[in-house]
């Protein structure tokens, strides 16, 4: 870790490939790690993928894990740089898009409503 | 006249010596003859940009008063929607798709007259640094085509550099319009996160993103930012206050007796020494126009990059869900809506796109939510108390944009690790949801390119950024004696 940029030093870390073959991570993703992921995420992901990915995901965790070395208890999270709150809007009848606009980039369409493939079993 | 500033521009429509017809004509050739080099546009949009500029040119004869930048043409970065005209995010998922609607953006350009003439190439979805991971190939730097123009909005920035259009529209979530106009020799400004609507701004990570203005001058930027910016009830959250008053800001350009805050930890190991040292010239000149010089101490920033690459993917991993393959976009495959929803996505997504969507699910996932995405919102706590303590000291607060000018394309292509290092210095102020800007510092020795230095300022005083971009603008151009575009390569000789 270059601690001056918080950052891993990319050479390094290429350096470390190239002599040892595979770095030594704290981290570790299994391929079985990202293919689940991938489920979850709705990504029919190729074997090649999964393979290289896991390898990738490695790394990067590696780099970010640092946030864990100061987010003590004391300090509170920040989800948005706006202190955020509910916006509210009259429930009044406004112009919007045409039935025809609103299904214009639909891969499927019929009779105004959008045609999606089986979304539920056969039982 | 394609050569002239965006304000010279609307100063000579306004005189009547050109119409908006010939100067759209004008870009569109521009266009014809250098963007199979530049590649900087993916939709040249040539009959709807000659139709409105007619619109407008017919406007000014009938003697109504129109708005300063009426009649200049502009390239719209491919993530804002546009209502009819094919807007992709530089994806296969969206190729072909012709929004509906106008985003709030476009809705303003074309109240203020406007013109667009087309979508420029990014990075997929905003996400990258070297505009690579458009599907729709690189854009290439014009100051020297074999060099990246930086991302996500290098078409917007090489566009800019490469003459094709005086005005153009970027988003920035973790510097995607500062670094590519620090690489390309241009201007580009972050506003406060908030002033600019999101309306109609494809998301990749929305407490992050923000639109903003890209010129090639500090004043351009300044009648764009006022032409786009302002509170929007179509955007829970915009900010509801008047746009903060830029271009008087950028006429005024007297920095004497501002305080001039130089980040310690934006500087150093991993900067290119060029680059460091127009940084240091730069600084040299405000303070011989009565700035003041101070250093300031943002420890936390050191983690900035770590928490940003655990905030941006989460936010995307969610915002992405809405590519299903069921109303819009692509759509692959049969079977049960799962099966095509996975083979849809696998099909349409590009490399680093899946790469942010695994990491973000990954670090929202039960069991981990704590340790990387709430570790990392507590960072952003810790680097915005950074900012509120830095500018206790100063009235804005400078860095080198990007660490190094271009690099090659390709260079870092299959390197992540390597290219998120290029945000280092800009995504600070996005998590901190400040305005930054980024305007030409000069020509680095090593190489000859372009690098950029960056202004920061505190939430809705932007105007700061462009008082002192303006003045540090002013002062460069008297020393090279004309502006850093000018002694750029000359395109479209093939």
């Amino acid at each position: 870790m270059d601690s001056k940029r918080g950052w891993p030093n990319p050479e390094v870390i290429r350096a470390k490939r190239g002599t040892l073959g595979k770095v030594t991570l704290m981290s570790n993703i299994s391929r079985d790690d990202v293919a689940n992921l991938a489920k979850l995420a709705r990504i029919d992901m190729s074997d090649n993928e999964l393979d290289h990915l896991s390898n990738e995901l490695s790394v990067i965790l590696d780099a970010v894990a640092r946030v864990q070395e100061v987010a003590g208890a004391d300090v509170p999270p920040t989800s948005h740089p706006l202190p955020l709150k509910n916006v509210f809007r009259a429930d009044e009848v406004r112009p919007s898009l045409t039935p025809e606009e609103a299904l214009s980039g639909a891969p499927a369409h019929e009779e105004q409503r959008f045609k999606v493939p089986q979304i539920l079993g056969e039982e | 006249m394609i050569n002239k500033s965006a304000t010279e521009m609307a100063a000579a429509l306004k005189a009547g010596e050109i119409s908006s017809v010939e100067l759209t004509q004008a870009h569109l050739d521009q266009i014809t003859k250098v963007d199979s080099e530049v590649h900087a546009f993916l939709y040249v949009d040539n009959e709807g940009a000659l139709s409105q500029a007619r619109a407008i040119d017919e406007k000014r004869k009938s003697g109504v008063d129109l708005p300063p930048l009426a009649g200049v043409p502009l390239a719209l970065k491919d993530v804002m929607t546009q209502k009819g005209v094919p807007t992709t995010c530089g994806s296969k998922m969206l190729e072909g798709w012709r929004p509906p609607y106008d985003s709030t953006v476009v809705t303003r350009l074309k109240e203020n007259g406007v013109v667009i003439l087309g979508k420029t190439n990014m990075d997929e979805f905003a996400m990258g640094s070297s505009t690579e991971n458009s599907a729709y190939g690189p854009t290439h730097n014009p100051w020297d085509l074999t060099r990246i123009p930086g991302g996500s909005g290098g078409g917007s920035s090489a566009a800019l550099a490469a003459f094709e259009a005086p005005l153009a529209i970027g988003t920035d979530t973790g510097g995607s319009i500062r670094q590519p106009a620090a690489v390309t020799g241009t201007v580009g400004v972050k506003p406060t996160y908030g002033g600019v609507s999101r309306y109609g701004l494809v998301a990749f990570s929305s407490s992050l993103d923000q639109a903003g203005p890209c010129a090639r001058t500090v004043l351009d930027a300044a009648y764009l930012h006022e032409a786009i910016g302002g509170y929007d009830k179509l955007d829970s959250t915009s900010i509801n206050a008047p746009v903060p008053p830029v271009v008087a800001a950028a006429k005024d350009g007297n920095v004497k007796g501002m305080k001039i805050g130089v980040i310690k930890e934006l500087q150093g190991d991993g900067y290119q020494p060029g680059v460091l040292k127009l940084f240091n010239e730069s600084l040299e000149l405000l303070a011989q126009q009565g700035a003041e010089i101070v250093e300031v101490s943002c420890k936390y920033f050191d983690y900035a990059l770590a928490a940003y690459y655990l905030i941006a993917p989460s936010e995307c991993s969610s915002n992405l869900a809405r590519f299903d393959a069921m109303r819009y976009g692509m759509r692959v495959g049969s079977g049960s809506a799962e099966d095509v929803m996975n083979l849809t996505r696998q099909a349409g997504f590009g490399r680093e796109v899946k790469r942010r969507i695994i990491l973000g699910t990954y670090a929202l996932s039960s069991g981990y939510y704590d340790a990387y995405y709430g570790s990392a919102q507590k960072v952003r706590t810790l680097i915005s108390r950074d900012f509120e303590n830095a500018f206790k000291l100063a009235d804005v607060l400078v860095s080198p944009t990007a660490p190094t000018t271009a690099f090659k394309i390709g260079e870092k292509a299959n390197d992540p690790i390597a290219m998120y290092l290029n945000d280092i210095a800009t995504i600070p102020t996005n998590l901190a949801g400040i305005g930054g800007m980024s305007l030409p510092s000069g020509l680095a020795e090593e190489d000859g390119l372009p690098a950029g230095f960056q202004i920061m300022a505190p939430a809705m005083q932007d105007d700061r950024m462009y008082k002192v971009g303006s003045a540090l603008e002013a002062a460069l151009v008297s020393k090279w004696g004309q502006p850093i575009l000018a002694s750029a390569p000359k395109l479209g000789a093939k």
